[in-house]
């Protein structure tokens, strides 16, 4: 079976919101009244059959042939299955995901991953700000699953994180980890000014000593850690990374004491 | 009973006697070999018998850097029980008392089973609110402070209800250091077969036991019948000429692999021939009271 592929015709001429398009949102739907689905945020009422050319009949593997920065919501809440945007992507790609696997080939704006519980989200270029971050009045962040940035993260990346891993591999912003409750940020290429900043617990990892530092993180030491080469296999075996990025005794700084105080920066020495 | 030959040892024509037990398996490591097979020794000391340890326990396999999941040199370590509860109990105890305290020492589940047992998720209090849990690819770990740095534990561990313990072999020769030389012969080749241990010291005993005895309370005693200074007090089992008996006892994962531990066993002692070791090879076998594994020699021959 050929996948789902909504093939775009031209550049959207508003802001579309395509969390309808998922195989658990789709399943059962006719595909004739697929296109009938209403995509557009303005009075105009885009619908699927205005923006796209519609191909192919397999649910669990969704094909955006074509992205614009203007595409909100890609994968929202996603369980199962595949959605691939061969382009770029706008706000919330991939927000409270489950399970399956998202890949944008190219740019999200913000809030890419925005309170993830499971699954794997690729950005194959840049994210925008609060990657994996809750949204106005919620409460944690990231909350499972996996999260992979290619390229950069603007700040706030991490934002009240509480559980699962994010990686950043051609650095972010400044506050990346910012109020983490928990979970696992890893970054390479380098952070902005102020990592961690109010985290309470959870960990952040880096390839290099963090330049600008709040004062409420202290020294730790750096003695051999097993969980540092686990760590390194994983993101080698899993293909996140190429060469190991904590080595055999990172350093180690715990905080931020201005609030709970057991998170730690651990970085390559 | 029959016997055949092999290489002018007689084996007789009898069944080792086998029976159900559950089991578990870790790999722990340390900074070098030297110390995660401290750590290992020290976890599967006093764990010979269940009859009075709780547990049956040894090194199934040294692994080498490049094979555990850390990168540093480990053991994989079995621990086999009657039950479930006991598994748990042994396990909780020895990792908390051996392995924790060990310099450097971490710990892996290297088993899948039918249920968890706890690992790290039992010691994890031992942090006092300072562990750390940390969960990706698809695995849980608990980290927890200590002295030289981290104790790295995984949080569980797998339960197998497929373990067998009790495989064996009795080894009877001339002298006693031709009866040793057979045994160590005999635990050096099954030392190379995965999945199966020999709990007692070093894979040798020599206090093989019957079931029951005369005295109250007691679940076993002295294997009267294969004691060669009985020979002709008792009814025994041991020709003229044979002084000196001991056994190889085997746990394993499956019953394959007991099976594949007596056959390596059993080609090495004939191998080995009874000038230098063993002039006959038996099985302890109690009528079929004591399991419903049996492993016949004449099957398991060279």
């Amino acid at each position: 079976m050929k996948a789902l592929t909504f093939t775009l015709r031209e550049t959207p001429p508003e802001r579309l919101d395509l969390s309808p398009l998922t195989p658990e949102k789709l399943a059962g739907i006719d595909k004739g009244e697929i296109g009938k689905i209403r995509l557009g945020m303005s009075k105009r009422a885009l619908t699927v059959g205005d923006l796209f050319k519609v191909s192919g009949s397999d649910l669990k593997s969704i094909v955006f042939e074509g992205g614009s920065e203007r595409f909100d919501r890609v994968g929202t809440g996603l369980v199962d299955g595949t959605i691939r945007v061969v382009g770029d992507a706008g706000a919330q790609a991939g927000r409270q995901m489950r399970g399956g696997l998202l890949t944008i080939e190219g740019n999200t704006g913000s809030h890419a991953g925005s309170c993830m519980r499971g699954g794997r989200l690729e950005i194959t270029i840049n994210a925008g700000d609060h990657l994996g971050g809750p949204l106005a009045g919620e409460l944690a962040g990231m909350n499972g699953g996996m999260v992979i940035v290619r390229g950069r993260a603007g700040a706030f990346a991490g934002d009240r994180m509480r559980r699962g891993v994010a990686a950043v591999l051609k650095g972010c912003g400044e506050y990346a980890g910012a109020r983490m409750i928990a979970g696992t940020l890893v970054v390479t290429g380098g952070v902005g000014g102020l990592p961690g900043y109010l985290m309470r617990r959870g960990s952040i990892l880096l390839d290099r000593e963090p330049a600008e530092l709040s004062p409420s993180f202290v020294e730790c030491g750096a003695p051999d850690s097993s969980f540092a080469s686990v760590m390194d296999r994983y993101l080698v075996t899993d293909g996140i990374l190429k060469r190991p990025l904590l080595g055999k005794a990172p350093g180690k700084f715990g905080g931020d004491n201005a609030v709970f105080g057991t998170g730690e920066i651990l970085f390559r020495r | 009973m029959q016997r055949l030959i092999v290489n002018g040892v007689a084996i007789d024509d009898t069944f080792a006697e086998a029976f159900g037990m559950r089991a578990t398996a870790i790999i722990i490591t340390g900074p070098n070999r030297k110390w995660a097979r401290q750590a290992a020794i020290s976890m599967t000391g006093f764990a010979t018998s269940v009859i009075g340890c709780g547990c049956e326990a040894a090194i199934d396999v040294e692994l080498p850097a490049s094979q555990t999941p850390d990168g540093r040199p480990g053991c994989r370590v079995m621990i086999f029980a009657v039950s479930t509860d006991e598994l748990q109990k042994q396990l909780q105890n020895r990792l908390g008392q051996c392995v924790l305290t060990s310099p450097g020492s971490a710990c892996f589940a290297d088993l899948k089973g039918t249920a968890d047992l706890k690992l790290g998720s039992a010691l994890r209090y031992f942090g006092d609110g300072w562990q750390v849990s940390k969960k990706f690819g698809g695995r849980h770990y608990w980290r927890v402070p200590v002295m030289d740095g981290e104790f790295l534990c995984e949080a569980t561990t797998g339960l197998t209800k497929e373990a067998v313990g009790g495989g064996n072999l009795l080894l009877l020769a001339e002298s006693n250091a031709k009866a040793l030389a057979a045994a160590e012969a005999a635990v050096a080749a099954i030392e190379k077969v995965p999945g199966a241990i020999m709990p007692f010291p070093g894979g040798v005993v020599r206090s093989g036991s019957k079931v029951g005895g005369k005295y109250k309370g007691m679940t076993a005693s002295t294997n009267d019948a294969f004691a060669p200074t009985l020979r002709g007090v008792v009814k025994s089992e041991l020709d003229p000429g044979i002084n000196a008996v001991l056994e190889i006892v085997i746990d394993g994962q499956t019953s394959d692999a007991v099976a594949a531990a007596m056959k390596a066993g059993l080609g090495a002692v004939t191998k080995l021939g009874p000038a230098k070791g063993a002039a006959r090879i038996s099985a302890g076998n109690y009528g079929g009271k004591l399991g419903k594994f049996h492993y016949h020699l004449k099957d398991l021959l060279p």
